[in-house]
């Protein structure tokens, strides 16, 4: 009964994440996002756990009843008791990089390995952008490097020294929405949200890039972007109403200027 | 992934000098160039490459493409392959390397991708990206998984009893029709190898897929003036509209004079163990008619050595069609 509570709140979470548009560090205190930035696991609004440490505790719990059969003995008494011990902090070895990250600058020691996608994730905690197939073929992990949509799985954070990285957390936040954010929303660009941040990192990159006027153009420059849901005419909607929108403004900008 | 040291080079002298220290520069290479990664640490990940050095090549002064003095374009080895789509002399006189790099990859890979990365870019063989798979060309002399497996998408040209895996790159197609040059930097000096030479058929030796040596380091590529008049065009075709490798591809450039076709480049991609010269299809158009019979003749000429494996007849007919279309387009005459 315990079990099933919880799993139905973690839904809960789930949801209201997603509504948030991948944005982790959406309705975040200072203070959490403080903490976020250097790299704590912060609380995110269910008691003193954090999102990320309550899923994974949920997992341990799935996993145990799963295996009950040949754990029955193991299986904690009290959901107390549960509690998986916190993971040990990161080993203070690695080659020292600072990394410029929506703007912030972070202090970091690293493993030569770790990607820019484990880097953001597991070292920054900024977990709005995900982890899909880890090798290049999903667009999931979609994040700017200097203004230009590059896939951070295939890269080291290593190599990105002096570099202005954005990630989704980067581009807006709930209440002050990046126009394309809040165009994901109205067009309801998104089923289960995976790939959305992924999805509105390169849409975002698009804006400046060269592209047609069609659909078919659109498509075409966000095929680096898997939609499991299938969300794709959405996604192309929202796009479309923000690149509109653009051309509208700025031919109107155009046209109070011509009538100066 | 196995550890590995990370280096960032000062130049092109010392980079060279780094990578020098391995024993070999094709598969297996102890010491890597890291461009854009995009292939590298894929295949890191599948403990296919475990390079116990990176040399990162990312803040050398090698992403510059210029115009030399003769008309031709000098092509930096670091241009991201985004830049070099979109570049002005690019699209204005290879047309056929802006479309053939636009058809690669997605826009966020083309974005990191490098020329010299491209160059080098690695096939897409299940069983050489499959480390528990026989694969003559990640582990000689352990067997060819796909002769008798998957070869859906192996190659039917230049293949041999101990490799049948493509080369994947769009780009590299377009600089073989082109006739590229590149140019390669090691402690002795430099020198300039013709793209057609710079790829080495599988043979008996599969792991060696180029003639780069330890401490050879790709520094630029230059393409020769365009022919004037000359049209050129990129036609690929694959399992899905976009983001997807060639399952046939074809670069061609065309020069019509009083009707007929008096200077032809024909290179073929997605069905070649390297990037694929026709100089059959070549021989076959020079001073051709503008019909289909003669561009049909040509692409039956491109195939006549082709050799298909269990499940890629389909290829044979596929890059036939391709290329005829391809004379098509660039000729006008579809």
């Amino acid at each position: 009964m315990w079990v099933l509570k919880v799993v139905g709140s973690a839904t809960a979470q789930w949801a209201i994440s997603l509504l948030q548009v991948g944005t982790n560090a959406a309705n975040m205190s200072d203070e959490t996002k403080k903490n976020q930035a250097s790299g704590t696991d912060a609380p995110t609004g269910l008691g003193s756990t954090s999102r990320r440490s309550f899923l994974s505790r949920i997992g341990t719990v799935g996993l145990m009843i799963t295996a009950a059969p040949i754990t029955r003995a193991a299986l904690p008494a009290t959901p107390e008791s549960t509690s998986t011990p916190a993971p040990p902090s990161p080993p203070q070895t690695g080659m020292p990089v600072t990394l410029r990250i929506n703007g912030t600058e972070h202090h970091l020691q690293l493993d030569p390995r770790t990607t820019l996608l484990d880097c953001l994730r597991e070292n920054v905690g900024l977990t709005g952008t995900k982890k899909g197939c880890d090798h290049g073929q999903c667009g999931a992990c979609t994040v700017h490097i200097n203004g230009h949509r590059v896939n951070s799985c295939l890269s080291f954070a290593v190599m990105h020294e002096g570099d202005e990285i954005t990630t989704i957390e980067g581009l807006g936040q709930p209440g002050n929405l990046h126009p394309m954010q809040a165009a994901f929303v109205a067009c309801d660009g998104y089923q289960c949200g995976y790939c959305t941040s992924g999805q509105i990192m390169s849409a975002v990159a698009l804006m400046n890039e060269p592209c047609g006027p069609n659909d078919a153009d659109v498509k075409e420059l966000m095929s680096g972007n898997i939609c499991r849901c299938g969300a794709y005419s959405n996604i192309v909607a929202a796009i479309q109403s923000v690149r509109q929108k653009k051309l509208s403004e700025s031919s109107s900008v155009a046209k109070a200027k011509a009538d100066k | 992934m196995n550890t590995f040291e990370f280096t960032r080079p000062a130049d092109v002298t010392s980079a060279a000098a780094v990578a020098a220290t391995a024993n070999t520069a094709q598969q297996g290479a102890e010491v890597r160039f890291i461009a854009g990664g995009t292939t590298l640490i894929d295949l890191m990940k599948l403990n296919v490459e475990q390079p116990h050095t990176l040399i990162d090549l990312n803040r050398l002064p090698l992403a510059d493409v210029e115009t030399l003095s003769d008309g031709g374009l000098k092509i930096g080895a670091m241009v991201r392959n985004s830049d070099l789509a979109h570049h002005p002399a690019v699209l204005r006189d290879y047309p056929v390397l802006s479309q053939a790099l636009l058809a690669g990859a997605s826009a966020q890979l083309r974005n990191k991708a490098t020329t010299s990365g491209n160059l080098l870019q690695r096939t897409r063989c299940v069983y050489f990206r499959d480390t528990a798979m026989p694969c003559n060309k990640r582990e000689p002399g352990s067997g060819c998984g796909a002769i008798n497996g998957f070869n859906r998408m192996m190659a039917i040209l230049g293949t041999s009893e101990h490799c049948i895996a493509t080369n994947p790159s769009d780009m590299n197609v377009a600089l073989t029709a082109l006739e590229a040059t590149i140019h390669i930097q090691n402690s002795q000096g430099t020198r300039a190898v013709p793209i057609n030479e710079f790829y080495l058929l599988p043979g008996n030796t599969p792991e060696r897929e180029t003639v780069l040596e330890p401490g050879d380091l790709i520094t630029h590529v230059t393409l020769p003036a365009p022919v004037p008049g000359s049209k050129s065009f990129y036609l690929k075709l694959r399992d899905r509209a976009s983001y997807e490798f060639a399952l046939s591809s074809a670069a061609v450039i065309v020069k019509i004079e009083n009707n007929r076709l008096a200077h032809v480049r024909v290179a073929l991609g997605g069905v070649g163990t390297k990037p694929w010269r026709s100089r059959e299809a070549e021989q076959a158009l020079e001073g051709a008619t503008l019909t289909e019979s003669s561009f049909r003749s040509a692409a039956e000429a491109a195939l006549k050595d082709a050799r298909p494996q269990t499940q890629n007849g389909f290829k044979i007919e596929l890059a036939k069609r391709c290329l005829t279309h391809a004379l098509k387009v660039a000729t006008q005459t579809v």
